[in-house]
């Protein structure tokens, strides 16, 4: 399976990456190689055999509903690239 | 020719878990911003989630009130995208294997209609933090205290095809959950959010193209904006143009809605299996033991309402949708008064709450004085004039309905030798009134009877039965008709 450039376009903006125009083409080409060994897989023959969700044969284990955390605002905030009146500041963003 | 509206609602429900659902910081509501938000919350590099056992408890109870089968075996997908208060760059939620299957509701809906609604599935996810867009030097403020917070997100067929089938949908579905005691049901503060899909079609046609209006919060607020939005719909259409698969956003205050983003340039999400979560496996044992700590649902409720407290149906329906309000009511009830018990919480109760911005937990009025008030009301101490008054005071200044009738003189006055003595006085003052009732017909007569009533109760100084005052003056003028 091939992917072209307009997918590479989609996909970068999509990832919040820049890729360059002179990269683009060969992105591409190292994608298509990984989807080409997707479709390798793909054509083993899976009949009878449940999804695996994950590769580790274990079950997750839950923890008890309890508050552990303390408020550690001040040190986190101290190496937080901007912070005011205990909020994290970012560039402005309104849909 | 006419349309059809076809509605289907997504809810976003805050599990009430003391901590979040993948780090162990708590979900209080009004904390200063970020005192609730741990690494993990922040996303820094290193940290891993490690899942809430009381949030996939609260969605299983959920499942089982609303008939669904139970997924044991459930998956965590990232949900990818970019915005300021998802700070992970994606949302830990479920897609392939929800913990919630296919369930229903039944809605009771006006005039003794019932309709189902089906529910396609319900997943548990992470809620996202806040974005404050107050003037920070162009910049905006993240919160991220809510950041984590446990949600289920129910999905539903898109079964509803007007307003109120969609309010009574999502009333049902916040009386469940507040019943379990699996949310606190707060929506002035998100803790159950409404997404609603609506098109429109002409009868018999396939489905018209939809649009989603996002993030409704109080029951009317979305009434509003489903009428609006069908309006609006039905005009472009009837107009010849076409619907845009668009995300619209409803203004409570200006009553407006607006499209936010349309289909075209929609994320495409990318889901994938989060590695860092293993699956969860529930056993059919810890689903039937679940299954046997269920409390009463309000369907349940509200039949024993009917039956124990002979309640109508409707009464029995608002009382139970509450599981506060039915605390409250019961224990008042017990004094063999349900009925008057009923509608003084409905009445002046419910609109005492409603006036001071409190909530039934908070009435000054404690179910123990309302007994002992609809009392009074029942044995024909004090009228129902008289009841309102007591109430008042019972609300600003506390005390018994005993007494408060005691301090104020507010006995009523059922002796019927001093109150036949009053009508008596009063139809010998107006002896135009009496022979005017004399002279009209049958038809006529109850209507004049007025003329009196007024000034008995003015002698009595209102304290007068006006049960017995209408039937003593029954009576005498009866009397002198002979």
């Amino acid at each position: 399976m091939a992917i072209d450039k307009h997918e590479i376009d989609k996909l970068s903006r999509l990832a919040r990456l820049s890729v360059s125009e002179e990269d683009s083409a060969d992105v591409a080409d190292r994608i298509t190689r990984i989807l080409d060994l997707v479709d390798q897989l793909q054509a083993v023959d899976t009949t009878g055999v449940a999804p695996m969700s994950h590769p580790l044969d274990a079950v997750q284990r839950l923890r008890a509903d309890e508050v552990t955390e303390l408020n550690q605002r001040e040190a986190f905030q101290a190496v937080a690239p901007n912070a005011e009146q205990g909020l994290y500041l970012v560039p402005k963003v309104i849909e | 020719m006419s349309w059809e509206t076809v509605i289907g609602l997504e809810v976003h429900v805050q599990l009430a878990t003391q901590s979040k659902i993948f780090s162990g910081s708590s979900t209080a509501f009004g904390a200063e911003p970020n005192t609730q938000a741990s690494a993990v919350d922040l996303a820094l590099p290193g940290t891993l989630p490690v899942p809430n056992a009381k949030a996939f408890e609260y969605a299983v109870m959920f499942g089982l009130a609303v008939n669904a089968e139970i997924g044991t075996t459930s998956h965590f997908e990232r949900k990818n995208y970019f915005y300021p208060d998802l700070p992970k760059g994606y949302q830990t939620t479920q897609l392939e294997q929800p913990i919630v299957g296919a369930g229903y509701v039944d809605l009771n809906l006006s005039e003794g209609r019932t309709k189902r609604v089906r529910i396609h599935h319900a997943h548990l996810e992470e809620d996202a933090g806040k974005s404050l867009h107050e003037d920070f030097h162009g910049m905006s403020g993240i919160d991220l205290n809510r950041a984590g917070t446990p949600l289920i997100e129910i999905v539903s067929e898109p079964d509803m095809s007007n307003a109120e089938e969609a309010v009574a949908f999502a009333k049902q579905l916040h009386a469940i959950v507040t019943s379990l005691g699996i949310c606190d049901g707060e929506m002035a503060q998100g803790s159950m959010r409404f997404d609603v899909n609506i098109s429109v079609r002409r009868p018999g046609e396939p489905l018209g193209t939809r649009t989603e209006t996002k993030n409704l919060n109080s029951f009317r607020f979305m009434e509003e904006a489903i009428k609006l939005e069908v309006e609006r719909q039905i005009d472009v259409l009837e107009d010849g143009g076409k619907i845009n698969q668009e995300t619209r956003l409803y203004n409570g205050d200006t009553k407006k809605a607006r499209a936010m983003r349309s289909k075209e340039e929609a994320n495409d999400y990318r889901y994938f299996p989060c590695p860092d979560l293993l699956p969860v496996i529930l056993d059919e044992g810890y689903v039937e033991r679940v299954r046997q700590n269920i409390p009463e649902l309000p369907d349940q409720r509200a039949a024993r309402f009917v039956s124990d407290y002979q309640l109508s149906d409707y009464d029995a329906g608002i009382l139970a949708a509450d599981r506060q309000l039915s605390a409250y009511f019961e224990a008042a009830a017990n004094n063999g008064q349900a009925k008057l018990c009923a509608n003084w919480i409905m009445g002046d109760i419910s609109a005492s709450l409603n006036t001071s911005d409190m909530s039934i937990n908070t009435c000054p009025v404690t179910p123990e004085q309302l007994a002992g008030l609809v009392a009074r009301i029942a044995d024909d101490t004090i009228s129902n004039k008289q009841a309102k008054k007591v109430f008042e005071l019972m609300w600003s200044d506390g005390g018994s309905a005993d007494e408060i009738i005691e301090k104020h003189g507010m006995k009523q006055v059922s002796d019927t030798g001093a109150l036949e003595q009053i009508v008596d006085e009063v139809l010998a003052s107006k002896p135009q009134e009496v022979a005017n009732y004399l002279a009209a017909e049958e038809s006529k007569r109850k209507k004049m009877m007025g003329a009196f009533m007024g000034p008995i109760m003015q002698a009595t100084k209102g304290q007068a039965n006006p049960g017995m005052v209408n039937k003593i003056l029954a009576q005498k003028l009866n009397a002198l008709a002979k």
